[in-house]
């Protein structure tokens, strides 16, 4: 059954459904008695209950189908086959498919391949027709209710209202599944690495050193303190790079700057936001590192061209845009009569700005250093290029590092067994950095609504 | 006395807070200036950023759309290609039998000695050289004896003819004849033998090899064996893939639990739940729902490994939260008197909903789709955790199918061994995925500013 013929014939059943409901009520509408609500309603509501069932009976066939033609070429194949299992299975499944389908395989085709594929070619007839005929049936006698059910009195539109309703939470749901989902997944798959290394060596291990195994069996060592401490340190400098920059930025295109440029300057800045950050990896890779690390041979410094500094400068730019957006909007929000106050008593603007705007706006500016953070912690492929992947504790940020978000990385793309301990760290690690920004995004969000609400 | 020095005091220290006042004043305004500058040179900081990394990106990107093509006449001979005609269906014949015998057929070409006739060819460019076989075969990109191998399959009647045929110049060779190497170098240190970059120099100097621009490079897929020819085609159909996933699950989802939030919920405990949630949601690391995406999809429901259509159910749920964000400040945005106009003539909630208040709201809804989608199509963690970082040479057919995705092309490019070659290349990926990403943005606006004037 192709699914193409099955989605044409759904549009048909719809549409005559929706006609059938339009036209009867139609023809029920008199001058004395009048419609509750408009046709239009009355024929959605026919086409819905119609297509309804139809659609969960295909759904179940798209869920279970597979699995049930597979069951069946087990049942007719000879048990000798079937016990061998592995690669052979797997091909003579392949075959008795292919004979089945009418296309045929190469070379010679054993009898009982041929019983099984004759087998399974009328097993997909029948069971395709009686899908079909059961999406038929449940369609049609549907239909005969929902037209039965037509009256004047019949409140369609509230009841198409209602299922529409449904249909709306049904969809904000999924942003709650998806939380569900990180976090389900994350504990449980960090519970099962926490039964291979006691989360004592996990959170205050001071080694990150997981051995390369194919056994699965647990050894080496996991240590999340090298890689936490590298996380924060290029947090750091990039912070130390974005905060200065971003933050006179924004103080200046919100208090200084003329509307025109204003209107060219931050566009243009904001271009820097909408750079994949693998562009920015791979920019800190090829031209700020050797850069950086010319400029300390030139002082006399050792800087490696992939290390924290490079990445958390490079990230730090990254940043610029994200602390210099969020702070104008909170800048603009402090009252006009504060400034024109200060400006009035004769201070000068910088002044102003210094000892009236910038404590009034202090919350909201710490809740964007807040969000920003979070983002620099759980920044990725600038790191993972950058930052030189040696997670030893080291306080030089000349020196390469790793950080947690890169490990995750390096754990999950190599070639191990998922149900090894070195892949599961990965959820583990997935942990700790859910929890670290879950907690930096509820305190920057909190104190940002209190800022609202303060000058609203 | 008193009285005069009540009445004098007042004007001296009036007089004496004046003057400090006046004083302090050069200094006030000078700190005004410097603080002044600390803006402009901040901004003038973040526009040497952007302009920094511009440059870099065309500088190095732009030369690797012009790559060598030599173009030689190519002799099909019969003493090298000695083959069966090629198998027709005969009645009878199983669509597997034929395809079998088919494929025994394009397999025995694929065995000619191609490598001797891409030799043969070049040698007729050079009649008097010396040269080895192996150094004239090094100047010469390896996929490119497939790519006559195709024009015979594709067309068997060439067999005995010789026609003209572009073949690009291998990687090694590209860099050489662009300048990329210093010539300086001894021998050891370079890529291509004496003899061979000479040879490049001379058909370079005779207009047989030329600059022509490498349009390979949208056509091809990646390819490790031969650096030269490797293309972005299937990374892109494969965020094409993604991106139809996305635009089909998040836009449709988004929108309707924005709906949804703004202008049904009631205000109780769950819908502020939800609220915080999506809130947080769009904060929470890239990363993380590359983790989601590897234990739920891959692990729990076994969905393949590198398909867009992992990649793109995973990028829906990252970009779902921005879609809903910014679908709600629009529809935030609309005034209330028209919801109240359309209920007051008697238009239910719903329709009030869907008939007035998000017609008014489209421009919004495109913009946040267009963000959302653009911050899809540039993340890379989440895809190398499904695994989408495997080395694919095959344009996939489907969203079902093997693929790499733009930014995971890059970050495989860039850590190819041949630096020298891929860090052109890879930079001329990375101008490919800016320049989509730019003409989203742009017709973002153009529609909008189409969608504004209309009402």
């Amino acid at each position: 059954m192709n699914s193409w013929m099955v989605a044409l014939l759904l549009l048909a059943v719809l549409s005559l459904a929706y006609q059938q409901g339009w036209s009867l009520s139609r023809r029920l509408a008199t001058p004395e008695g009048r419609l509750h609500s408009r046709p239009a309603y009355h024929g959605s509501l026919v086409a819905i209950w119609t297509i309804a069932p139809a659609l969960v009976i295909f759904g179940l066939w798209a869920l279970f189908g597979t699995s049930a033609s597979r069951a069946f070429i087990l049942a007719n194949l000879p048990a000798e086959i079937v016990d061998t299992g592995g690669a052979a299975l797997q091909s003579a499944i392949q075959r008795v498919r292919a004979i089945a389908s009418g296309f045929g395989v190469a070379g010679e085709v054993q009898p009982y391949e041929a019983a099984a594929g004759e087998a399974l070619r009328r097993f997909q007839l029948i069971a395709s027709a009686t899908v079909l005929a059961a999406a038929a049936a449940f369609a049609g006698v549907s239909l005969y209710f929902a037209r039965r059910r037509i009256a004047t009195r019949l409140r369609a539109r509230n009841e198409v209202e209602r299922l529409v309703r449904y249909l709306l939470l049904a969809c904000s749901g999924v942003a709650i599944l998806t939380t569900l989902g990180i976090v389900l997944s994350l504990v449980f798959e960090a519970a099962r690495f926490f039964t291979f290394v006691s989360p004592i060596d996990f959170f205050f291990g001071t080694v990150w050193n997981p051995r390369f195994s194919t056994t699965g069996a647990g050894s080496g060592q996991y240590g999340l303190l090298p890689l936490l401490w590298g996380t924060v340190m290029v947090a750091g400098i990039a912070m130390f790079v974005a905060l200065p920059i971003g933050l006179m930025t924004a103080i200046y295109l919100s208090q200084y700057a003329k509307p025109r440029v204003r209107s060219i300057v931050k566009p243009m800045i904001e271009i820097l936001a909408g750079i994949p950050t693998i562009v920015y990896g791979f920019f800190a890779l090829v031209t700020v590192g050797p850069a950086l690390s010319a400029f300390g041979a030139s002082i006399g410094v050792d800087i490696r061209a992939t290390s924290a500094l490079t990445a958390g400068i490079v990230m730090g730019i990254m940043i610029i845009p994200f602390i210099s957006s969020l702070s104008d909007d909170i800048l603009r929000q402090v009252p006009r009569a504060m400034i024109d106050g200060s400006i009035g008593l004769g201070a000068t603007q910088s002044e102003t700005i210094k000892r009236v705007v910038l404590p009034a706006a202090l919350p909201g500016i710490v809740g964007a250093f807040l969000l920003a953070v979070s983002r620099a912690i759980g920044e990725t492929m600038i790191v993972v290029l950058a930052a030189g992947n040696s997670p030893f504790l080291r306080a030089n940020p000349g020196e390469p590092i790793s950080t947690v978000t890169v490990t995750i990385v390096n754990q999950l793309t190599g070639d191990q067994d998922f149900a090894s301990p070195q892949s599961l760290v990965a959820f583990a690690l997935g942990l700790t950095l859910f929890v670290m920004t879950l907690f930096l995004n509820m305190a920057a969000l909190y104190i940002v609504r209190r800022f609202r609400e303060q000058y609203e | 006395m008193t009285d005069l020095s009540q009445n004098a005091s007042p004007t001296d220290g009036s007089q004496a807070r004046l003057k400090r006042i006046r004083a302090g004043l050069g200094k006030r305004h000078a700190r005004e200036k410097r603080f002044r500058l600390y803006g402009i040179v901040a901004i003038a900081a973040a526009l040497t950023f952007v302009a920094i990394l511009f440059a870099m990106i065309l500088s190095k990107g732009l030369p690797a759309f012009q790559q060598a093509t030599l173009t030689v006449p190519v002799t099909f001979s019969q003493e090298l290609i000695d083959l069966e005609p090629r198998p027709v269906r005969e009645s009878g014949q199983s669509a597997a039998d034929f395809r079998a015998a088919d494929l025994r057929w394009q397999r025995d070409v694929t065995l000619v000695n191609w490598n001797r006739v891409v030799e043969d060819a070049v040698r007729s460019l050079a009649p008097g050289s010396e040269i080895s076989s192996r150094d004239l075969q090094s100047l010469i990109d390896s996929a490119e004896r497939f790519k006559l191998r195709d024009a015979f399959v594709a067309n068997p009647n060439l067999l005995g003819q010789t026609v003209d045929m572009q073949l690009l110049a291998s990687a090694n060779a590209d860099n050489w004849l662009k300048g990329n190497i210093n010539r300086d170098l001894p021998d050891s240190q370079q890529q291509l033998s004496a003899p061979a970059r000479a040879l490049a120099d001379e058909l370079y100097a005779d207009g047989n090899i030329r600059m022509a621009f490498a349009w390979h490079i949208f056509t091809n897929t990646d390819s490790r064996s031969a650096p030269a020819s490797a293309g972005l085609a299937g990374a892109f159909m494969g965020s094409l893939y993604m991106m139809m996933v996305v635009i089909v699950l998040a836009v449709p989802i988004g929108v309707a639990s924005a709906i949804y939030l703004e202008e049904f919920a009631p205000k109780n405990r769950l819908t502020d739940i939800i609220e915080v949630n999506i809130n947080n949601l769009a904060a929470v690391p890239s990363i993380v729902f590359g983790l989601l995406g590897a234990a739920v999809f891959i692990n729990y429901f076994r969905l393949p490994l590198s398909a867009p259509i992992v990649g793109g159910l995973v990028l829906t749920l990252m970009t779902l939260p921005t879609i809903i964000i910014a679908t709600r400040s629009s529809l935030r945005a609309v005034p209330p008197s028209l919801r109240q106009a359309a209920l007051g003539l008697g238009a239910s909630k719903t329709q009030t909903v869907f008939h007035h208040v998000l017609p008014v709201t489209y421009p919004g809804i495109l913009t946040a789709t267009i963000i959302g989608v653009a911050q899809a199509l540039g993340e890379t963690a989440p895809l190398l955790l499904i695994g989408m970082n495997a080395f694919v040479a095959s344009v996939p057919g489907s969203p079902f199918d093997q693929s790499t995705a733009l930014p995971v092309q890059i970050y495989l490019w860039q850590g190819n061994e041949n630096r020298n070659f891929f860090e052109a290349r890879t930079s001329a990926a990375i101008i490919v995925l800016l320049a989509l990403m730019i003409s989203l943005n742009a017709i973002a606006i153009f529609l909008r500013s189409r969608l504004e004037r209309r009402r």
